[in-house]
């Protein structure tokens, strides 16, 4: 993403690299410049596809506001577009992160024939990109856990060093495909991160009435699997844990259930009203959760990023999404043909 | 060329893939050292060891889930339910997994896998043993379904399914493990996904049937053949793609057709053929569609009358057939 910056700005940065510090937190700056472009660019869209859904222009939006540092902190752990990456429809932050556009994101969200998740066939947010390994999500929610575990068999069966890596929500634990696919992970000491993204709601069932225990990894125990709880809303600390764990699957020396504790900022969809669920101090207190701001202050108190440097990322992730809306707004439907098939593969 | 019992040309058919292609691999539960329930697998675990042949957990969901993974990362797998009964909760693995990948990620993912499962009742095995499962999941756009008669075709059909790169659901009829018997060639050979077999050239009617009932039709045709009664007989062997061109062209000629299926009458797999029948081949229709089923009970009852009165047989057939030729 940096590589497009022009010639006059790159000059600029350099100015500005060649006073500010290296590392934060054991990290480079670069790395974290990177990171954080990646949460603000996919808040921008994400912002923008509700805003496409409040003027009745697409027909449903969900969100992942408030997932992005987790998000970011797994992706960048990764070798995005090489490991296996099974997510579910909140993770818009992560798909980017791995080799989706925002074009393509916008492209899917107002069901257009160049959508590569399906050639606008399934809803917003059910990404997929066979080029980069993500695979497809589906609506039922948990079917992805124990498909990763699939791809991990696979990948150990063929003798790859690529990990899968697999998100679902903390209220999505419940389902038997999670608990079926930890077994598999633990008793074949699978390469894969089932990653939780525990948000404390499962659409309106808070966290205490969906489990008898404070911490989804709780349960990795009793798969034979290693379970880590980060803080999600900092994407350094998830950063470093993701990439323990990653390592560690990538080494032949078995699975992580690995929680992250984030916040969701919005209704569960754009079809939810959480004022039926969350009270307003509720929501005040998520406010002050947001990630994204947080990280920005951290990265400019640290002298990591400049005011300068922050305006301009903004523009730029402004342009590029509204390019993305624009562009696919624009672009043409699939043929009426197309859903009729091909439903088999030749 | 020998003559070889149905369950050894399945077996013969997964040692030959394996043999064949290092991306085929099995897995299932008991499918390792003890060779599966059935000994489909049997000898399999010795010859080709613990990463092809995988003892699973007692969990079908996975077992087929797993094997959707697997297959979307390269590998071909064979996934066995033991019973067809225990495949219902990998039904929405199957369903809306398996079957809709292809379809939903615009053909850029494939879902390359072959679920077999024993089907069928007439072995004693009550409720939870019996059950044939096909019409559920024929109705399933996305997933093939094919149910051999004999073992020529078993082998054939079963390699074309582990080389298919759409989701195939196998069903083996149980009773007719060790019960049917026939030529299987040597060697490599394949029977395609899709075609139905006309199995016996007739002129009075037509009886449409799969699996263990075709068994059952060809001693029902035999018996009438000797009263004058002219029987052909179509095996449908792909219930999904359904071959409708070979179903229509046999009824053009004989205008009068019987289904013959053990699961539940109620729209089980007979209700489609006779529709397809009604709408496209009324012209040629000589008397009312026929279906010889299951009862629309909750499954085989176990106790020995029971099951006889449930399960259709050479005699029931051919009591629907002397009726179907005298209308």
């Amino acid at each position: 993403m940096r590589g497009s910056i022009s010639q006059g700005e790159t000059s600029m940065v350099m100015t500005v690299a060649e006073t500010a510090p290296r590392t934060l937190d054991g990290l480079p700056a670069e790395l974290l410049l990177d990171m954080y472009y990646a949460m603000l660019r996919a808040r921008r869209l994400d912002e923008r596809c509700w805003l496409l859904h409040r003027q009745g222009k697409i027909a449903f939006h969900i969100s992942g506001m408030g997932h992005e540092a987790a998000q970011i902190g797994i992706a960048f752990a990764m070798r995005r577009g090489e490991d296996h990456f099974l997510p579910y429809y909140r993770d818009l932050a992560m798909v980017l992160a791995c080799g989706l556009t925002s074009l393509d994101v916008m492209l899917g969200v107002f069901g257009k024939k160049d959508d590569p998740s399906s050639g606008g066939r399934q809803m917003p947010e059910h990404f997929s990109l066979r080029s980069k390994n993500i695979y497809s999500v589906s609506s039922p929610v948990a079917t992805q856990v124990p498909q990763a575990a699939g791809v991990a068999l696979a990948e150990k069966l063929k003798g790859g060093d690529r990990v899968a890596v697999t998100c679902l929500g903390e209220g999505s634990t419940n389902q038997g495909d999670f608990h079926e696919a930890l077994t598999w992970a633990g008793v074949h000491q699978l390469p894969l991160i089932v990653v939780v993204e525990n948000n404390g709601y499962a659409i309106s069932v808070p966290m205490v009435q969906e489990m008898a225990i404070l911490h989804v990894s709780d349960r990795a125990g009793a798969y034979g699997v290693r379970g880590v709880t980060v803080d999600g809303l900092d994407p350094i600390a998830t950063y470093k844990a993701a990439k323990e764990s990653i390592d560690i699957a990538r080494a032949g020396r078995g699975a992580t259930l690995f929680e992250v504790r984030v916040v969701r900022l919005t209704p569960h969809s754009s079809d939810d009203d959480d004022t039926t669920y969350r009270s307003k101090e509720d929501k005040v207190t998520l406010k002050a959760s947001d990630p994204l701001p947080k990280f920005r202050e951290h990265l400019m108190q640290a002298g990591i990023l400049t005011d300068q440097q922050d305006t301009e990322f903004g523009a730029k992730a402004m342009a590029e999404v509204d390019y993305a809306h624009q562009t696919a707004e624009a672009a043409p439907y699939p043929d009426v043909e197309w859903g009729a098939g091909p439903v088999y593969a030749p | 060329m020998s003559e070889k019992t149905l369950i050894e040309a399945i077996r013969e058919a997964m040692d030959e893939e394996l043999a064949r292609n290092s991306e085929v691999f099995i897995t299932g539960e008991d499918v390792g050292p003890r060779g599966g329930v059935f000994r489909a697998t049997l000898g399999l675990f010795a010859k080709y060891g613990p990463t092809r042949i995988i003892d699973s957990p007692l969990a079908e969901l996975s077992i087929v889930a797993v094997g959707i993974g697997a297959a979307m990362n390269g590998l071909r797998p064979i996934c066995e339910i033991q019973f067809a009964d225990f495949i219902q909760p990998a039904y929405n693995q199957i369903v809306n997994e398996a079957a809709r990948i292809y379809y939903r990620t615009g053909g850029t993912f494939t879902v390359p896998m072959v679920i077999r499962a024993p089907y069928g009742g007439g072995i004693g095995g009550g409720l939870y043993h019996s059950q044939s499962i096909e019409a559920t999941y024929s109705h399933v756009p996305g997933l093939k379904v094919v149910i051999p008669s004999n073992p020529y075709d078993a082998k054939g059909l079963l390699k074309s399914a582990i080389r298919d790169n759409n989701p195939v659901l196998f069903l083996e009829a149980k009773k007719g493990y060790r019960l049917i018997k026939g030529e299987v060639p040597e060697g490599d050979y394949t029977v395609p996904i899709g075609p139905a077999n006309v199995t016996r050239e007739g002129t009075d009617l037509t009886v449409y049937a799969y699996g263990m009932m075709h068994f059952y039709c060809q001693q029902a045709a035999e018996e009438v053949g000797k009263e004058g009664i002219s029987v052909e007989l179509v095996d449908l062997r792909t219930l999904n793609p359904l071959d409708k061109d070979t179903v229509l062209n046999s009824f053009k000629k004989t205008g009068k057709a019987l289904i013959v299926y053990e699961d539940n009458r109620f729209l089980g797999y007979g209700a489609e053929i006779a529709a397809i029948l009604a709408d496209e081949g009324f012209n040629y229709m000589d008397a009312p569609i026929m279906r010889l089923a299951g009862p629309d009970v909750p499954g085989v009852p176990y106790s020995h009358p029971l099951q006889d009165w449930f399960m259709p047989g050479p005699k029931k057939i051919a009591d629907a057939m002397r009726k179907l030729a005298a209308y």
